[in-house]
């Protein structure tokens, strides 16, 4: 008897709606997958093909891996669902206040 | 101390305390740490200001003079002032937001343990052949070259304690995302709970800087790693980065959670709602985020070049807006209130001109140009002793009269209360206005003497003078502490009658389940709320019903003393002692033990029951 209230009358209901969104979810998620596999491919044809120069390939693999953490973390993490706004803004504020770091880094401590 | 407590022999009190999970216990455990280191570095404030009353005084040598100002920073950051403000966190913020705990106890117990062996371990220093010399900012170049173990001492020593912060400040962020009672939505936590809020995440993103520059430091001074190290190809401005990204938010972790203790008692004290809540809560979620852009002011005179001077230059100037913004709010909440001048309304009204005094200077060290003059000298000191004192050690003492009945029980003697704070805000402006002066009159900062004959002798004078004000109105708060315990004379929950926030509608000190049942939260101040309409406490938004709560555990004092015992095998293999790869193991294998315990152990807590808690209900009425 822990001080636990479902906030629901209706169970039945509730599960109802639940597997209409797990069904949902499931069809977003093979997307995401075969999306995945498929920037994965990209990536390795970039690196593979000789015609492109080190400055493009770096900076594109790059942003393949921001497209696939944004996959990951939306569809396999259920970032976009409720009751994740406060996760969300801890991510991008970390990052953000990463990014400012390895911008100052880059600009006057290495270069 | 709780009455409950006191029917026990002193054996199982200490015993219930090195083992308890219970926020408010950790609480008066992180107030009484933080209040002996508070007291250590009070000491090496005074051996500082002794030596430099005076010229050419050898009061203490060059040498040792190094160590006592590195310590001194260094306990009063880390040991002291921090871990007091994680008391009031502790103590209050889950009873302001109706909660019964804080999210992960056994987490919080770690993170005191660990914060309080790392104190001691680096103060340890000390009587192991000498502290640490290389100043509480231990710059690489410096700290690399201090020959014996003092710099190890501060590098593994903040290590350890630095961990416990961050175990604690996560700790904070989960439960008040998690924890809050019905119907306390963000908008309408206490402005304490929001800095509790903001300094936490300040916390998670500045000390893993931290962590990372210590440990490229004690790899270098350890195990012959050269990051910092140039002529080996390392870089040593590297470290000032590492160091001040983490620096500078650190400051706002200490100044915010004062801000929030300071705006309970404006709004408390005034008898109105805090002017402006939503700015405030605006300009606390700024400051934070500005806090991260800005570090680099502390390094204009290392050769960045103009542009980057320039863009930390203006970042900087930034800051003083949502500052700004919080001082206008805190003037207005005043205005047309009903104001009562209690001791911790003193100290508030006290915090606004000197903390402004500390904000001004600030900008003017953040004028890149002019702090080629300022930097390094006596003005950079009063500058940060006048937001540090004048805004941080005001908040802890005004904190600490404030919240003192509501933790333990009882009421600190207003008279002694007044003694303290005119001693102490006399003080404090005797030490450090006159140092403003002697910075721009070109006193360096850290020396260890001074000439006579520079027109330094009268200003240095008045400043010592000032410092054992500051002392006497310690120890006067000291005697208050003593003689209200001894008295003993309990209060009720709302002890200065104009309480506001939930925290005042419980029992003081409040039962170790907090709430009986959850409150209900109506709107901002909500136990305000409910006695402007005539009730006598809150809505419970629950039925009665079995209250689940973790068991003690010694577990985290263990895992603690683990590290303990392995830093001082880390350290002695530099010397080649046979002894010291064994401690390094052994120490490590309680660690990992300990935690190997807590994963296979089950411990599932224990439940109070319905009855009982109606059964406490029947005594009360009969009583
Ligand atoms: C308006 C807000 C503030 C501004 C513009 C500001 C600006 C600065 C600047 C530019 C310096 C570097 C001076 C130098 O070394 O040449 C400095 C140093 C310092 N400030 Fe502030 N500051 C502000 C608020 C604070 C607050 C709120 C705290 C702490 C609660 C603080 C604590 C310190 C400390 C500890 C140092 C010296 C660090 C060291 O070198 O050991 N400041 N400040
Ligand atoms: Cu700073």
């Amino acid at each position: 008897m822990e001080n636990t209230q479902s906030n629901s009358a209706n169970p039945r209901m509730d599960l109802n709606f639940r597997r209409k969104k797990n069904a949902e979810d499931m069809k977003f998620q093979v997307i995401a997958f075969a999306l995945t596999i498929f920037l994965t491919l990209v990536a390795f044809v970039a690196v593979g093909y000789d015609g492109f120069s080190h400055w493009f390939i770096v900076p594109f693999i790059l942003l393949l891996a921001v497209v696939q953490v944004g996959f990951q973390l939306y569809y396999f993490m259920h970032m976009s669902h409720k009751g994740h706004e406060a996760v969300a803004f801890f991510l991008y504020s970390g990052s953000l206040v990463g990014a400012i770091t390895i911008l100052t880094f880059v600009t006057i401590v290495w270069l | 101390m709780s009455t409950y407590a006191q029917k026990k022999g002193i054996g199982a009190t200490i015993w219930d305390y090195l083992t308890t999970v219970d926020h408010k216990k950790i609480a008066i455990l992180y107030l009484i740490a933080g209040g002996l280191f508070f007291v250590v570095g009070g000491l090496e404030a005074m051996f500082i200001r002794i030596q430099l009353a005076v010229p050419n005084n050898d009061f203490v040598s060059a040498g040792l003079f190094n160590e006592i100002i590195t310590m001194h920073g260094t306990t009063m950051i880390f040991l002291a002032a921090m871990p007091l403000l994680f008391g009031f966190m502790n103590a209050v913020m889950p009873l302001q937001i109706g909660a019964r705990d804080v999210a992960f106890p056994f987490l919080n117990s770690l993170g005191f343990w660990l914060f309080f062996f790392g104190g001691v371990f680096l103060n340890l220093s000390w009587f192991l052949g000498g502290a640490p010399d290389a100043g509480w900012t231990s710059y690489a170049s410096l700290s690399l070259a201090s020959p014996g173990h003092g710099v190890d001492f501060y590098v593994l020593g903040l290590q350890i304690s630095g961990a416990g912060t961050l175990i604690g400040g996560i700790n904070f962020l989960v439960t008040i995302i998690n924890m809050r009672a019905p119907g306390m939505t963000y908008m309408r936590m206490p402005l304490f709970t929001w800095s509790t809020f903001v300094a936490s995440a300040l916390i998670l993103f500045a000390f893993p800087p931290l962590t990372v520059g210590l440990f490229l430091m004690l790899f270098d001074r350890m195990f012959g790693a050269n990051f910092f190290d140039a002529a080996a190809g390392g870089n040593t401005i590297i470290w000032e980065h590492l160091f001040w990204i983490f620096g500078h938010p650190e400051v706002y972790i200490l100044i915010l959670p004062a801000f929030g203790i300071f705006s309970e008692i404006f709004a408390t004290f005034s008898r109105k709602r805090l002017f402006g809540y939503s700015s405030m809560v605006f300009a606390t979620v700024l400051i934070g985020f500005l806090g991260f852009m800005v570090w680099a002011h502390h390094m204009f005179t290392v050769g960045l070049g103009p542009i980057a001077n320039a863009i930390f230059a203006v970042a900087t100037m930034a800051i003083a807006v949502p500052t700004g913004i919080k001082i206008f709010n805190w003037l207005m909440t005043m205005w047309g209130g009903s104001i009562r001048f209690t001791t911790p309304m003193l100290y508030a009204v006290a915090f606004i001109p000197s903390f402004v005094a500390g904000g001004v200077t600030g900008i003017m060290n953040a004028v890149a140009p002019a702090d080629y003059q300022f930097h390094d000298s006596y003005f950079v000191v009063a500058h940060f002793h006048y937001v540090i004192v004048g805004g941080v050690v005001l908040g802890l003492l005004a904190g600490a009269h404030f919240y003192w009945p509501k933790m333990f029980g009882t009421m600190l003697n207003e008279f002694l209360g007044k003694i303290t704070f005119w001693l102490f805000l006399i003080g404090f402006h005797l030490t450090f206005f006159i140092q403003h002066f002697l910075g721009l009159m070109g006193m360096p900062r850290r020396v260890f003497t001074f000439m006579e004959g520079q027109g330094l002798e009268t200003g240095n004078l008045v400043s010592s003078i000032g410092a054992f004000f500051m002392a006497a109105a310690i120890i006067i708060l000291l005697i208050n502490v003593v003689i209200t315990s001894v008295k003993n004379e309990k209060v009720g929950n709302d002890p200065w009658g104009d309480g506001r926030t939930l925290e005042w509608a419980i029992p003081s000190p409040p039962p170790f389940y907090n709430f009986k049942q959850l409150p209900l939260v109506r709107g901002l101040d909500p136990y305000w709320l409910e006695k402007m309409e005539g009730k006598k406490g809150m809505m419970p938004a629950e039925p009665i019903g079995d209250i689940h709560m973790p068991n003690n555990s010694f577990i985290p004092f263990v895992l603690s003393m683990g590290m303990f015992i392995a830093a001082f095998g880390a350290m002695y293999q530099v010397d080649d002692k046979p002894w010291a790869i064994p401690v390094l193991i052994l120490g490590l294998l309680i660690v990992f033990g300990s935690m190997f315990i807590r994963s296979i152990k089950d411990d599932h807590g224990f439940h109070i029951h319905k009855e009982d808690l109606l059964d406490e209900d029947d005594k009360e009425v009969k009583a």
